[in-house]
């Protein structure tokens, strides 16, 4: 049994150095495209306490009535603030220190974005 | 005061031309959306309806192509084997969007492939069953999985006909952006409608059957390949007796 857990543990570290994305480096600070803006697409009080709020409201716009280019969207928080390491990989932003996950651990708020959602900024 | 009057004339036929051009922006800017794959930016509307037409007798015998188009299209590759879970039950549990079907005729021996996806039926019994309203018909005709909804309680898996539902049993490392995907959701085909949603008009497995075995479009436009195809060739919907009108039909079956 020790023997079998000993060869998984290995094999589990090994594919998520193989998946990249998942095991970027250290974030570099000001490589986010967000490190470079005043604001975000609202005035940042507005964001900091709604900005759950656009993305609800956004999502079901985007999953039942098909309208993808809007202002507001996860897509678009991740492709903003995601970091990058030293190689130019992104850092997903749930990572430790990270944007998203900096504020959501201060307030101990646990959500389920990121289970489903990518944490890097998608294929362009 | 004649002059007055004039340039009131002038500027109400002014304001005639630009409303003019605003009733027929619907249109050209529909096609310079289409051109440059721009995203939507109104609801869609039932004035659509995506549609497939699979020809059997083009889709070869061995080929995949359709199937590894779609899985990368919207990353079931980057769907890994649960740990634990043996190499039987991920081949039987693993996401398929799209399946690879043979049907037999045992009187003559003659083999027919087929490819079976979702038929994105017009009364679908997913949607019928499901308790939370996950399970959904676009009214462009997609049918479709809110994920921020489902339950994971696989009763639409269950209801379909054509076996076309797949369940997510463990977390997903790597997702992409436009197809999210996580633990206890249900899926299955969209017909791509990420692209469908950003001006695009085509589906992955479209582009890449060689064989041209799949014509995708619009069934209520009857300029379109697909509704051209349909009233030149007799098809068939599989299941045709449950009257789910399918908006995926097939020929030479």
């Amino acid at each position: 049994m020790t023997g079998k857990s000993s060869i998984t543990l290995p094999a589990i570290l090994v594919s998520s150095l193989w998946l990249g994305t998942v095991s970027a480096g250290e974030a570099v600070e000001g490589t986010a495209k967000a490190d470079k803006l005043k604001s975000c697409v609202e005035p940042t009080e507005v964001m900091r306490r709604d900005h759950f709020e656009f993305i609800k409201h956004q999502r079901d716009l985007a999953v039942h009535q098909g309208i993808r280019g809007s202002k507001h969207s996860l897509a678009g928080c991740v492709d903003c603030h995601a970091r990058k390491d030293a190689e130019g990989k992104p850092v997903p932003v749930n990572a430790e220190g990270q944007f998203c996950d900096s504020c959501h651990d201060y307030a101990a708020v646990h959500i389920d974005c990121f289970s489903c959602h990518s944490t890097v900024p998608g294929e362009k | 005061m004649s002059k007055s009057n004039d340039s009131g004339r002038r500027d109400f036929l002014k304001k005639a031309v630009v409303a003019s051009s605003v009733t027929v922006a619907p249109g050209v800017i529909l096609h310079t959306l289409q051109a440059q794959a721009e995203p939507r930016t109104t609801p869609v509307t039932d004035k659509v309806r995506w549609g497939m037409l699979i020809d059997t007798s083009k889709c070869a015998e061995g080929c995949k192509d359709c199937v590894e188009a779609c899985n990368k299209e919207n990353g079931l590759d980057l769907v890994d084997k649960p740990e634990g879970a043996s190499e039987e039950l991920w081949e039987r549990q693993r996401p398929h969007w799209i399946r690879q079907v043979k049907l037999k005729d045992n009187m003559t021996g003659m083999l027919t492939n087929l490819v079976m996806m979702c038929q994105h039926c017009e009364h679908p019994p997913c949607v019928d069953v499901c308790p939370t309203g996950a399970s959904f018909k676009r009214v462009d005709g997609i049918v479709m999985v809110d994920r921020h909804i489902c339950i994971g309680c696989r009763y639409c898996m269950m209801a379909c006909p054509y076996k076309a539902r797949s369940f997510i049993h463990a977390d997903v490392a790597a997702k992409l952006t436009h197809t999210p995907r996580g633990k206890g959701c249900v899926e299955s085909c969209n017909f791509c409608v990420h692209r469908l949603d950003n001006g695009q008009t085509t589906t992955a497995c479209q582009d890449a059957c060689k064989h041209q075995a799949i014509v995708f479009g619009d069934l209520k436009d009857p300029e379109s390949p697909v509704s051209k195809a349909l009233k030149k060739y007799p098809s068939v919907q599989i299941r045709a007796d449950l009257k789910l009108n399918t908006g995926v039909r097939y020929t030479n079956i």
